[in-house]
């Protein structure tokens, strides 16, 4: 729907220029806007993220337009979020982060100094585990940004983790971490120290600038792969102990209630997951002819390796190609020529990632998991997204 | 436990050790003073490790809940609106529409007490003190059936409350979902 009114404001803009040019010059004839000190987007740019009013605005979540998006870094101010209990306001000057436990040497370091550490910049996606819930609810959203826009993807800038943790200096029984946020709610997770050995940041910048507040401004975990609700914003605490922590949103919240009546804890991975983002549900094309397919594909096991895409209700799946850097536990952009005949049809999208795992289906993932919602619905979901097209050029989600 | 989380873990550490020096390396950021540690050192454990000395029982903690609880998650603890419910919906985990909460899903009680005392009430988390802490946990479990009218909590017997689904959670079975069956 959004695009749909982006891309009409577009061509009446357009038009509107066209027409100026005519009784004038192609040229704009009276001086433009001054210098200004932070840019902001053309006036005529109106996506924004999505969310519900609720009774608790400081809780909840809001989601990426993924289908007014290019290439494969999301606009920091376009990043998804989720808040427990809203979003903190954190003097740099006065934040600090703690790391204590299972050390040597229990450390605070102030924000100067994290910046004086050795600093590392990589891409990486951060989704919700609860991203695309509703797919398996049976429920899929009526646009990209409602079925699969709890996903974002940005250049992350900070320290490795183990570096830290290497000048607090590891004690021998130290196996799991507990990172805490500094939000009103003090959020915290436990996650194994293996992963923090591997590739954890310590993070504060998101896109060549200071993390948005939204985002964990001044210090955020990014913990690649796995699901956002461990990549701790606000962090301002790290203990090194011996044993999962048991905290509320990994020992309740977050996982996955089986048809058995068992849950499944722990389950940090993003599977591999793709979304085609145009021509998708909202949408309308103008008429048959060429159009390109494009959409996101990512995996928190690894790199992308092969997205194939059906536009024949699933009976044949072609090669897409990779048309964007394709990087471990980001999002790669795929693209697909695709000439409309006119028809109904519908369009879907799979991917494989380098450990050879492939989208299942919808089909194929309920028959192992249910339709069980666990206690905030659903979330790990990965199934593969189809857009139907009509004769009218509408493009929707049923 | 993620048994392969932990073979995991262990083979990592027991490689980095090597590579991770004992003494610090850039010799930036101060010592954290054990004062600081200790007003800052919130987590609770599942074994009780953290949790401060202190208790409180379930009359108390029903005057407490009726106050600053009970209007978001209902008189009994049946949840309002969008709200969750803190009780009841045990033995539904397998039925059709199981009904989730510290009664019939959450496996620990140490969660209840670390949950509670660092993000509710919702209004103003983190100002209950400890002892209303255990309080109010003793009243959850009580309106849950799992402890009794007198109880009273504290750091010594609440690791040790026995929760109804303690064995409802498996590791991570992923990849599990073989592809290529159903369209």
């Amino acid at each position: 729907m959004r695009s749909e009114l982006t891309r009409r404001t577009f061509l009446t803009t357009a038009a509107a220029f066209g027409a100026a040019g005519a009784a004038s010059t192609q040229f704009p004839q009276d001086l433009g806007a001054p210098r200004s000190g932070y840019g902001e987007r053309s006036p005529y740019e109106k996506s924004v993220r999505y969310f519900r009013d609720s009774p608790t605005p400081g809780t909840g979540a809001s989601r990426t337009p993924l289908q007014d998006l290019y290439g494969i870094i999301t606009p920091s101010a376009l990043h998804f979020e989720r808040h427990h209990a809203g979003v903190p306001q954190i003097d740099p000057r006065q934040h600090e982060l703690l790391i204590h436990g299972l050390v040597e040497r229990p450390l605070v370091f102030s924000m100067k100094d994290l910046q004086r550490f050795p600093s590392v910049s990589q891409i990486y996606f951060i989704e919700c585990a609860g991203n695309s819930g509703g797919e398996q609810a049976g429920q899929p959203g009526a646009d990209p940004q409602r079925s699969h826009g709890l996903l974002s993807c940005s250049e992350w800038s900070g320290v490795p983790l183990k570096i830290l943790l290497a000048e607090a200096g590891l004690k021998e029984k130290a196996t799991w971490l507990v990172a805490e946020g500094a939000d009103a709610s003090r959020l915290a997770r436990s996650f194994p120290l293996s992963k923090a050995l591997e590739d954890v940041l310590v993070a504060y910048g998101q896109n060549g600038e200071a993390l948005r507040p939204e985002q964990g401004y001044p210090l955020r975990l990014v913990v690649p792969g796995w699901e956002g609700n461990v990549n701790i914003k606000w962090l301002g605490r790290i203990q090194v102990v011996d044993q999962p922590y048991m905290t509320r949103d990994e020992a309740a919240s977050y996982t996955d209630l089986m048809p058995d009546g068992k849950a499944r804890w722990f389950t940090f991975e993003m599977e591999a997951k793709s979304v085609i983002t145009r021509p998708a549900g909202g949408q309308v094309l103008d008429g048959p002819g060429f159009y390109e397919i494009t959409g996101l594909a990512w995996s928190g096991r690894g790199t992308i390796t092969r997205v194939e895409v059906s536009t024949d209700e699933g009976k044949t799946w072609a090669e897409a190609q990779l048309n964007s850097l394709v990087l471990p536990k980001a999002v790669a952009r795929f693209s697909f020529p695709w000439r409309w005949d006119g028809g109904e049809t519908s369009l879907q999208s799979r991917c494989i990632d380098n450990t050879g795992y492939i989208q299942p289906t919808r089909a194929d993932l309920i028959a192992v998991r249910g339709v069980r919602a666990g206690p905030d619905g659903f979330n790990h979901y990965n199934g593969i997204k189809a857009w139907y097209v009509h004769r009218d050029g509408k493009v929707s989600h049923e | 436990m993620n048994r392969r989380i932990m073979a995991l873990s262990v083979l990592l550490i027991s490689v980095t050790f090597l590579s991770v020096a004992q003494t610090p390396r850039y010799n930036i950021g101060k010592p954290a003073i054990a004062e600081e540690i200790r007003k800052r050192e919130t987590s609770v454990a599942p074994d009780g490790t953290g949790l401060p000395v202190g208790s409180g029982n379930v009359e108390e903690g029903r005057h407490i809940y009726k106050v600053l609880c009970a209007s978001c998650h209902g008189d009994k603890g049946q949840g309002v609106g969008e709200y969750p419910a803190l009780a009841g919906g045990q033995h539904t985990l397998k039925s059709k529409d199981p009904i989730l909460t510290v009664g019939s899903y959450w496996p620990y009680a140490t969660t209840v007490w670390d949950y509670t005392r660092r993000a509710m009430p919702y209004q103003r988390p983190g100002t209950l003190t400890r002892n209303e802490t255990y309080a109010v946990t003793a009243f959850i479990l009580f309106m849950n059936g799992i402890v009794d009218q007198k109880m009273e909590l504290n750091e010594k017997n609440l690791p040790k409350v026995k929760m109804p689904n303690r064995e409802g959670f498996v590791s991570d079975p992923r990849p599990d979902v073989p592809v290529g069956t159903k369209n």
